[in-house]
């Protein structure tokens, strides 16, 4: 048991260094590392000469097969022997590692921070502060085109780290410029449970909904430069809440997922609101799973219920305000391709989305004038499809087509002249893009679009958009 | 009515819940040749599925959703760590909604932690490509990680599965004598290959080399995960004139054409070698995978 000795020692060395740490020089971790490879020198050497015992033993042990079951004991014992002294020298490289390059204070528990940038420049036909979405009710989210020209998209800065062993705590943050005018806008900041029973999780705080598949997902994640058209007029671009969320995945072999939220409902679909309470309602069921080596899929249904009160828009100049119910369904599915599982040569992505909201309630006509009411109905729906397909390591194109119906409307007494922007329409939005990705951390992106948002207006639109991811990049999702 | 309708459901899914779960203990292997190592030694006493397979580059890999479904039902991960899986791993971790799999866990082990990893970079840059701040993941190569490796995870499995003991650590001893007269065997059998210069495609080979004595004079790659364009290929082609290497080696998921090109114009040959269990019809199983790799190698000698 010679062998144990430099071991012990090492572990000496190893547990009596954190006390000098603090007062380390470089001259004590030179001296450290000499002492290590001198130790390691000598484990090398004794390895060396196990190595060649234990060849000897077997060679024995083959020749004479009266003494070859005792012979093997000894080799196994000797194989062991060489495992443990390379096991130990391993440990005591790894304890010296560590306390050489352990971060000091408390920088040691730093969040894990990332920051994506995002440029961008545009060549519109049209002027995109004009920009809006006939035969739907205006969202008042920022839905319009990045202005013409050279333009700095919104930079995200997001933080994320395990809070405790209960919660992990995630905050990202928009940075951008509006008119001159620096503005920071909270994306999500939430804390979600890491330790919740039965496959159940827990999120609060701001979150972006996990109803449907892109709403999930962050611009920097996206295909194209821009959401559907369908994101934009049914959630301006997107339902984000503050609130609760609780989701449970079935521990079954076919992916199931359920999940339930509710919210403080003041964006569009909802509206401003001075109740105590919640004022929209998610429900969202994922199922997806694989077809063979090649292929994974997942469908999914969302709910959004909601109450607005007062949900003011404005129309050629007159402001109007509608109350009532706000139920919208959306059915989602994502199936992605590529040859025996592996991606990194071509692989294909096929998504499409399809949503339909009814709403049934009353309509005020020019709130700070006439304010003419009415019972009103309506029922617009909208779906995209798009198609990304790798064709070699590093570029991919995609096609997208959007389609809106503004369906059904039912303005009761009110005088649809009133009212131009509700007027019956279908915008529709054909797009193809081209990116290249050097690494995963980069990507540049060549997109063109013809949109026909506006009535009897069409826009052809050219971006040339780079998107960098600097930091720890967190995996992204399906 | 809508609250109602969400009642019913948490009802349903309350009763799905509460299904009792098969037996054996559920092992989710991150790469092939983990799920390999955990039926020598679990046999039938463990349900051991593989996320992902042979063909697939294992830096590039999604969190699909079947991947979550079998995270959630999972009493142990095994991982290979090092970095390898930070593209894919953390997701599926947290989307299963699994306490019990959680790094820091005892339902949670990460192979590279057992082992010395080699190729650790002296500085941290994304300029360098894809590097592994922890060191080389590819300790597979190696047999003798994989003992280290075995230990570890009869440990592991000792630890969460108490009644079943007895059966792991007799796998492990059957494992490890197969093992370890495997290695003599291997070694004996790769004799020709130590100082043989050789190129990579990827820095996959490092503790293959390490344990052959195979010499990498480089990669055909110019950086970790960045392909390789013609001009660093020429570049190699001249240094192949200077400094001879004698074969090209190339992992069985990786892209043909940059070792084929430079295998045509230097006139040498290009193995593919497996790289884990099931990167090729022979490689079966753990000890089919060396027996493959050195045969394979070889035969590129020859």
């Amino acid at each position: 048991m010679t062998f144990v000795r430099p071991g012990v020692l090492c572990a000496a060395l190893a547990a009596a260094f954190p006390a000098v740490a603090s007062a380390a020089t470089d001259a004590d971790l030179k001296q450290l590392r000499e002492q290590l490879r001198e130790l390691r020198q000598s484990y090398e050497q004794r390895i060396q000469a196990l190595e060649q015992r234990l060849a000897e033993t077997e060679k024995q042990a083959s020749q004479a097969a009266a003494s070859a079951a005792e012979a093997g004991t000894t080799a196994s014992a000797a194989a062991r022997s060489v495992v443990q002294v390379e096991s130990r020298a391993t440990e005591v490289q790894a304890a010296v590692d560590s306390v050489a390059r352990r971060p000091a204070g408390e920088g040691a528990f730093n969040p894990a921070v990332s920051l994506i940038l995002d440029s961008k420049f545009t060549r519109l036909q049209r002027d995109p502060a004009s920009y809006r979405i006939d035969g739907f009710m205006p969202s008042g989210g920022e839905i319009g085109p990045s202005r013409k020209g050279f333009s700095l998209g919104e930079s995200e800065l997001a933080f994320s780290a395990n809070v405790d062993h209960l919660f992990r705590g995630n905050a990202r943050f928009s940075l951008a410029e509006d008119n001159g005018q620096g503005t920071v806008e909270v994306e999500e900041v939430n804390v979600e449970t890491l330790a919740m029973p039965s496959g159940f999780k827990l999120k609060a705080g701001r979150f972006l909904s996990g109803v449907g598949y892109l709403n999930q997902q962050h611009p920097h994640e996206w295909d194209f430069t821009d959401a559907p058209l369908a994101y934009k007029a049914f959630f301006g671009p997107r339902l984000q809440n503050d609130g609760l969320q609780l989701r449970w995945v079935a521990p079954t072999e076919l992916f199931m997922e359920f999940g339930a939220e509710v919210a403080s409902g003041e964006r569009f679909p909802g509206a401003e609101r001075k109740a105590n309470g919640a004022g929209l309602w998610t429900a969202f069921a994922h199922v997806g799973g694989d077809i063979g080596e090649s292929s994974a899929w997942r469908v999914g249904l969302s709910h959004v219920h909601s109450n607005p009160r007062e949900r003011s828009f404005e129309d050629n100049g007159v402001n109007n305000a509608f109350s009532g119910r706000s139920q919208t369904w959306i059915a989602d599915f994502i199936y992605k391709w590529a040859p025996n599982g592996n991606s990194s040569v071509t692989n294909l992505k096929l998504q499409g989305e399809y949503f339909q909201r009814r709403e049934t309630g009353e309509l005020t006509y020019d709130t700070d004038g006439a304010a003419a009411l009415s019972a009103a109905r309506f029922r617009p729906s909208g779906a995209y499809l798009q198609a990304v397909y790798q064709f070699m390591p590093q570029w991919r194109v995609g096609v997208r087509g959007d389609w809106l119906r503004s369906g059904t409307t039912d303005l009761g007494t009110l005088s649809a002249g009133d009212l131009p922007i509700l007027a019956g329409y279908d915008p529709r939005r054909q797009s193809a893009m081209v990116d290249w990705s050097p690494s995963e951390f980069s990507r540049l992106r060549l997109q063109v679009a013809r949109d026909q948002s506006r009535n009897g207006e069409t826009d052809n639109q050219v971006w040339l958009q780079y998107i960098m991811s600097l930091g720890a990049h967190g995996a992204h999702t399906f | 009515m809508f609250s109602k309708a969400i009642l019913r459901l948490a009802v349903v899914l309350m009763a799905i819940a509460a299904m009792p779960a098969s037996a054996a203990l559920n092992v989710f292997a991150t790469v092939p040749e983990w799920a390999a190592l955990a039926r020598e030694i679990g046999g039938d006493k463990l349900n051991v599925f593989s996320a992902t397979n042979a063909l697939q580059d294992p830096h590039r890999i999604e969190a699909k959703p079947s991947l979550i479904a079998r995270a959630r039902s999972a009493q142990l991960v095994i991982a290979t760590g090092a970095d390898l899986e930070v593209g894919w791993l953390p997701v599926v971790l947290r989307e299963a909604g699994n306490a019990a799999i959680q790094p820091g866990q005892p339902g949670y082990l990460e192979a590279a932690s057992t082992v010395r990893l080699l190729e650790v970079p002296a500085r941290l840059d994304r300029a360098d490509g894809d590097v592994h701040p922890g060191g080389n993941p590819h300790i597979q190569t190696d047999p003798r990680n994989l003992l280290k490796v075995a230990d570890a995870l009869t440990a592991r499995l000792t630890q969460l599965d108490p009644a079943n003991a007895a059966a792991y650590k007799a796998g492990l001893a059957r494992f490890s004598e197969r093992w370890k007269a495997a290695l003599v065997r291997w070694e004996q059998a790769a004799a020709p290959l130590r100082g043989v210069p050789v190129w990579v495609q990827h820095r996959s080979f490092p503790y293959l080399a390490d344990w052959l004595g195979l010499k990498e004079l480089g990669a055909l790659e110019p950086k970790p995960g960045v392909e390789p364009s013609s001009a660093h290929l020429a570049g190699i082609l001249e240094r192949q004139k200077a400094t001879p290497a004698r074969l090209i080696l190339r992992p069985a998921y990786s892209r043909p054409t940059a070792s084929e090109w430079l295998g045509e114009r230097a006139h040498l040959p290009v193995v593919v070698l497996p790289f884990t269990v099931g990167g090729d019809a022979e490689a079966g199983d753990l000890f089919a995978l060396f027996d493959d790799t050195i045969r394979r190698l070889l035969a590129g000698l020859k």
